[in-house]
């Protein structure tokens, strides 16, 4: 689960970080009221989305006055953002972060992620900040500074100090940095993040350290013991659908392409995926029913599938283990009359029963004359959802 | 002979009274796995399933010399469960457990280094000799006792690659679902450094998904150390970047962690790679016939 820069600057400050002075509006009226309480003569206006790549879409901007702070913020709660990272109809605008500016002196990088291959914590810091540490990977690779945490003895000063003097810090500023690496780290453990990502960590013309944009991303999986944090969802930014289908717990994800699919598990929903690409179609979703697939949700993930009109043909894998394929079958028809499906739907059966449930489908098929198929193997469902999709509405 | 587990391993299940542990424990017992008990804390005396059920799992190895466990208690249990486990001096621990949070999870890794246990999961379908033992949530009867050693990452995919090395009349070794989580027990190397010693295990499908770089890493293994035939299939060619594809792990971050990149490094270290997930048992035979 993201959070907002704004929420997560407000985390920052409860672990006792100092982050630029900030108000938020949710309307261009509140402008005024903004840029007195800020001071000074110039703001920075952000818009408030899950997504990367704010300033190069246009999200963030230095206004020298109260009207070009009026105008922008009109202009940006007006429309949906896009940028590079988000989805091609972007993301809605309802909040709006309005800072002091700083005088800047140097741009710096600090991230805390979960290192997959240590299997720990870790620690990621560069001299390079302001641009993507992936590109900063590529560009300045010697630049990269890492550390990772032992669980057992937790972040220890010494790994603070490395990460501060490797950053060309020096004076009362290594001091300020070891504490402020300490504090993300506590807040990373304490949140049960997966991501906190400052970008950039400015130092300041008079010597401050302070993070100047942040990203938190909290594990979902930690969710039930992080009620407060699990409040700050905003669910406007994920895709309408993507939203549905979380209430639902369906998991699903919104793709381009114009065949729907239904799958059991994560892991053949990608392969269900990739199969459809390889014979020569597009998918328009990731989508996993779960272990169950029962005659309800099966239900909830037609209709979830086709709110995306885009969708001409449904390809729904199953591999029934535990679950019978004849039970499967009866939810699957159930489903199609209850939904009210008007595009082929081709279903694959594998597993216990399988045979007794694409005897059931083949003979609803013949009574009801709905475009349901039974295929006999993966690539024949495959093959038959593409030529479907392509056919249009036949 | 097989991996990990066979028709010795004597079982428990953690969480055994629920409904979970109990639907899949009568499941192993009918396939015919030495089920020997059960740990359900508050209810130790009782019976269930015809079996004893105990407190604590230390009370169940010392009654029933049990060495695997199945856990199904819920995520946040699940690391509590898997720790006692391993203090009990259990060997194989399954933990089918999904959604246990990840900073659980490096605690539990750190913590088991000092034991000496296999943790399969969390987050996975288990592990399976066919024939001999069934530890976790996989349809037994898709499985044949036969020659190839699999490991994977994802559950229905797992499934995929035995129905169809069951068709091809070549049966499996065992079959060890690792899961799709970040932080997890055994990885593929792991698994294939067992099978590669493995007198039963002619050869072997590993199977990836998208995220991390345990393929990568399985690769180099295999390159240095498995002179048996290895056959491969990575989920997620068509996952768009930075999308959680359902497994916690499975997510292409920044331009790492890519299918054609896994893929790649597969190949070059002689795996055959199936390109779609119809074709694993055909890669298998082609990778036997080289």
């Amino acid at each position: 689960m993201n959070l907002h820069e704004y929420q997560a600057k407000a985390v920052l400050r409860d672990f006792g970080m100092v982050t630029p002075r900030g108000v938020t509006i949710n309307e261009p009226g509140q402008c005024v009221a903004a840029a007195a309480e800020l001071g000074g003569d110039a703001w920075v206006i952000k818009a408030q989305v899950h997504a990367g790549g704010r300033g190069k879409a246009g999200g963030v901007k230095l206004c020298r006055s109260i009207d070009e702070l009026a105008v922008t913020a009109q202009s940006l709660l007006s429309r949906r953002l896009v940028t590079y990272q988000n989805a091609p109809d972007g993301q809605p605008v309802s909040t709006l972060l309005i800072e002091e500016t700083l005088p800047i002196a140097r741009e710096l990088y600090l991230s805390i992620t979960v290192d997959r291959a240590a299997e720990r914590i870790g620690i990621v810091a560069s001299s390079a900040g302001g641009m993507e540490i992936e590109e900063a990977a590529r560009t300045t690779p010697d630049k990269i500074l890492r550390e990772t945490v032992n669980p057992v003895s937790d972040l220890m000063d010494y790994q603070a100090r490395k990460i501060a003097f490797g950053l060309a810090l020096s004076g009362d500023q290594i001091g300020a940095c070891v504490k402020l690496i300490k504090a993300c780290y506590r807040l990373f453990v304490e949140c049960d993040l997966s991501l906190l990502e400052i970008n950039p960590l400015v130092v300041t013309g008079d010597g401050r350290i302070v993070p100047l944009d942040c990203k938190m991303a909290v594990d979902d999986n930690a969710l039930y013991r992080q009620k407060a944090l699990a409040e700050l969802n905003d669910l406007s930014q994920l895709d309408s659908k993507e939203a549905e289908a979380h209430e639902h717990q369906v998991n699903y994800i919104a793709l381009n392409g114009n065949i729907g699919c239904m799958v059991n598990g994560a892991g053949l929903a990608m392969a269900t995926m990739d199969l459809i690409q390889i014979s020569g179609g597009k998918p328009a979703n990731f989508l996993d029913v779960g272990g169950g697939a029962t005659a309800d949700s099966v239900a909830e993930a037609f209709r979830i599938i086709l709110a995306d009109a885009n969708v001409k043909a449904v390809l729904i894998n199953i591999f029934g283990g535990i679950v019978r394929c004849d039970l499967i079958a009866d939810g699957i028809i159930q489903a199609v009359q209850q939904v009210g499906v008007k595009v082929p739907v081709i279903v694959r059966l594998e597993g216990t029963n399988a045979d007794l449930g694409r005897q059931r489908l083949a003979e609803f098929k013949d009574y009801s004359g709905l475009a349901i198929t039974a295929a006999n193997d993966l690539n024949e469902a495959a093959r038959i959802a593409v030529q479907s999709a392509q056919g249009g509405a036949k | 002979m097989s991996i990990l587990i066979d028709k010795n391993t004597r079982v428990i299940c953690q969480g055994f009274t629920g409904k979970q542990g109990s639907f899949h424990s009568e499941q192993s017992i009918a396939y015919g796995t030495q089920m020997v008990g059960g740990v359900t804390p508050s209810k130790g005396g009782q019976q269930h399933l015809g079996l004893p059920v105990f407190n604590t799992v230390q009370d169940a190895v010392r009654a029933t010399g049990a060495d695997a466990t199945m856990i199904y208690v819920p995520a946040v249990f699940a690391a509590d469960g898997i720790l006692e486990a391993a203090d009990a001096g259990i060997r194989v621990i399954a933990c089918i457990t999904e959604g246990i949070p990840v900073r659980d999870m490096i605690n539990v890794k750190a913590a088991i280094r000092a034991n000496d246990c296999y943790l399969i999961g969390p987050n996975c379908p288990g592990l399976i000799t066919p024939g001999e033992c069934k530890i976790g949530i996989m349809p037994g009867f898709i499985h044949r006792p036969g020659k190839i050693g699999i490991v994977s990452l994802s559950g229905t995919l797992t499934y995929e690659a035995v129905w169809q090395t069951t068709q091809l009349g070549l049966g499996q070794s065992t079959c060890v679902g690792i899961g799709g989580d970040p932080i997890k027990g055994m990885d593929f190397i792991d698994c294939l450094a067992m099978f590669e010693a493995d007198a039963q295990t002619e050869a072997i499908i590993l199977v990836g998904e998208i995220g991390g770089a345990a393929e990568e890493v399985a690769a180099e293994f295999i390159a240095a150390h498995v002179k048996k035939p290895v056959a491969a299939y990575i989920a997620g060619l068509t996952a768009p970047q930075g999308k959680r594809m359902g497994h916690a792990g499975a997510i292409i971050a920044g331009g790492s962690g890519r299918a054609e990149d896994k893929i790649a490094a597969l190949e070059k270290a002689g795996v055959v790679v199936a390109k779609s997930p119809a074709g694993m048992g055909q890669a298998v035979v082609k990778a036997m016939r080289r």
